[in-house]
């Protein structure tokens, strides 16, 4: 299961950097959500897998008699998925207003001159 | 010691700003709860600031769970004092918005978002767990996009493309840089981190993780080569927007490397050559670019690069000379650079251009505005005995010490650039007549004398607290002092943080 994790957060990393490196504003786009996807893959990877211990004290016992799954690692990427819909939702009404605007969808066209600010 | 009070800074804005989300379109509303909360943010954290002065580091523990375990936020002397000037600021920037910005961008939420963002900025300074951190990191960049982007301007929004591109990049590696950390140590409190970090047996993978942290806050500061971002995007929104980014978002990212470089990963000779050369090639090419601009703000835009490569180098080297030198620039350097872009807005608004070359004559107009003026860029250059020259003292001293030659010629370099090009500035907008060719719109003249009022106070403000920092250095000093004490031996904020 960690192996295949692992191939995955790197197919995901890799994938991500290649697509931002593209002219394209929507592979930027795409890199960045395969980005964030990776860092949440990598935070539940390196938070330790165990299979079928979840973190619930039996009704006797005070204390944990097993080892168990680790709650927080599942706690930070829930958090950070609802930050990156956001900040994605946002990306793609951002990019689509300039892709109206500027009519290109190449990230060498979004250059004013100096000249031309006020 | 546990103080609930810590967090009075950052719900201060909190409340403004669901305040002016229920005064929504009332723009008169908006503008005077912005500047009676800002103001007092500015009481609130002055409070704070003599309460962690003379009582030693505040901590509360969120929901009452017990650090390491839950989410702490810490207030020592660097946070305290980057609060206070960040609220000093923000009033600064709230009072020159009410005539600064246009009506327009108000009625579309202008003011709460600001208010969110200067709380995001309370919060990332005040908390002492690294996931927290990246949260407020998280508030800090999506109202900044929103401010960015508010108007539609084509130049803003494509700016704001490669804004948010490299902001979202930054926090990526942010938090896969915690990620690794979690995974080594099994920890998030930033105390705990401190002391579980030197107990890894595997320093060189601590190095590495270390690694992600410096590109995560590197691009967020805009240290070389990770800068670009900020010249290519700061000149597109209004100045009142400009002058928050420009004051205070890149010196988060100085916050940032500060604490989490001198609390969990207290760097190794490998770092601080790191450092140093990134501090020297952030000046020198701060400064080349500094010198083609002719447009004042992205003038601006290239000495804020140059400026943080003062800072890293000062980190760099991490003596306490070096440290004290950092930060009294920082303290410095959010006030001026504010400032520099709120004058920007006031240039603008005189002349209705911020190219040079159709720039002129402001001396001739408005002697007494511009004398105001000349302070702040005289104490951006760094002339005794005002602000920006005690900081360079010691990081001069500091670079002598430590043998570190290439960075006193950069530090001289970047300060040489940056009084050829302010005093270039200065006789192209003040000195010089205007172009015959070019028509001056004037919307400065025909303001009542209230609005007015609110366009210069603003400047005279920070001028005056620049003035107090540089001519009552010494009290400047012994803070400093304090606070490089406390970051090099990080013992009693430990302490504070997981009890004795």
């Amino acid at each position: 299961m960690e192996l295949l994790l692992i191939i995955l957060i790197g197919l995901l990393y890799g994938s991500g950097v290649y697509l931002i490196l593209r002219r394209s504003m929507v592979k930027l786009l795409l890199g960045i959500m395969l980005l964030g996807s990776g860092a949440n893959l990598l935070i539940f990877l390196l938070g330790g897998i165990t299979k079928g211990k979840p973190p619930v004290i039996d009704e006797k016992a005070k204390l944990f008699q097993d080892t168990f799954a680790d709650p927080i690692p599942q706690a930070l990427i829930l958090t950070a998925i609802v930050i990156s819909f956001a900040l994605t939702a946002f990306a793609i009404v951002l990019l689509k207003r300039v892709y109206a605007l500027v009519d290109s969808d190449d990230l060498d066209d979004l250059n004013t001159n100096e000249e031309e600010d006020i | 010691m546990i103080d609930n009070y810590i967090l009075a800074p950052v719900f201060i804005h909190l409340f403004s700003a669901i305040l002016q989300l229920i005064a929504w379109r009332k723009t008169v509303t908006q503008r005077v709860i912005s500047i009676v909360g800002s103001l007092m943010g500015v009481i609130l954290s002055a409070q704070l600031f003599s309460k962690v002065y003379k009582g030693g580091i505040l901590t509360m523990n969120a929901s009452n769970w017990d650090s390491p375990f839950g989410i702490v936020f810490v207030a020592d002397l660097l946070s305290t004092t980057l609060v206070l000037i960040t609220s000093i600021a923000a009033l600064a920037v709230s009072i020159f918005s009410a005539t600064g910005i246009s009506r327009q961008r108000m009625l579309y939420g202008y003011f709460p978002i600001f208010h969110f963002l200067v709380m995001g900025l309370n919060g990332a300074f005040l908390t002492g767990d690294i996931f927290n951190l990246y949260v407020w990191f998280e508030v800090i960049i999506i109202s900044s996009f929103v401010l960015m982007t508010l108007g539609g301007r084509k130049t803003q929004l494509e700016g704001a493309v490669k804004y948010m591109a490299m902001n979202i990049l930054a926090s990526t590696f942010f938090l896969t840089g915690i990620a690794i950390l979690y995974g080594i140590t099994g920890s998030l409190n930033m105390a705990d981190l401190a002391i579980r970090v030197k107990l890894i047996e595997n320093q060189s993978l601590i190095g590495i993780t270390s690694c992600f942290f410096l590109i995560g806050f590197g691009i967020k500061s805009a240290v070389f080569p990770l800068y670009y971002w900020l010249p290519s995007s700061y000149h597109t929104p209004p100045s009142a927007v400009a002058a928050t980014f420009g004051g205070l978002l890149t010196k988060v990212g100085i916050y940032a490397i500060i604490r989490v470089f001198s609390l969990i990963f207290v760097p190794d000779d490998f770092t601080k050559n790191l450092l140093m050369v990134l501090a020297i090639l952030t000046i020198i090419t701060g400064s080349l670019g500094a010198l083609i601009k002719i447009n004042i703000r992205r003038l601006f835009s290239y000495l804020i690069v140059c400026h943080i490569g003062f800072m890293i180098g000062g980190i760099a080297m991490f003596t306490k000379i070096a440290l004290m030198g950092t930060i009294f620039y920082l303290i410095h350097d959010i006030l001026v650079k504010t400032n520099m872009f709120l004058i920007a807005g006031l240039i603008r608004q005189i002349r209705g251009t911020m190219n040079m070359a159709s720039l002129g004559g402001i001396y001739a107009q408005y002697p007494k505005i511009s004398l105001l003026i000349a302070i702040v860029l005289f104490s951006l250059v760094g002339i005794p005995p005002l602000s920006g020259f005690w900081p360079k003292l010691y990081l001069f001293e500091a670079s002598f010490t430590n043998n570190q030659y290439a960075f006193a010629g950069a530090l001289i370099f970047g300060s040489f650039v940056t009084l050829y090009t302010i005093a270039k500035m200065w006789s192209e907008v003040f000195w010089k007549d205007v172009p015959e060719s070019v028509v001056v719109e004037n919307n400065f003249e025909p303001m009542p004398l209230f609005k007015k009022t609110l366009l210069v106070l603003p400047i005279g403000l920070l001028a005056s607290v620049t003035l107090y920092v540089g001519l009552n250095a010494e009290v400047i000093i012994i803070l400093v002092g304090k606070i490089a004490d406390q970051l090099i031996s990080t013992q009693p904020y430990i302490e504070a943080v997981m009890g004795k």
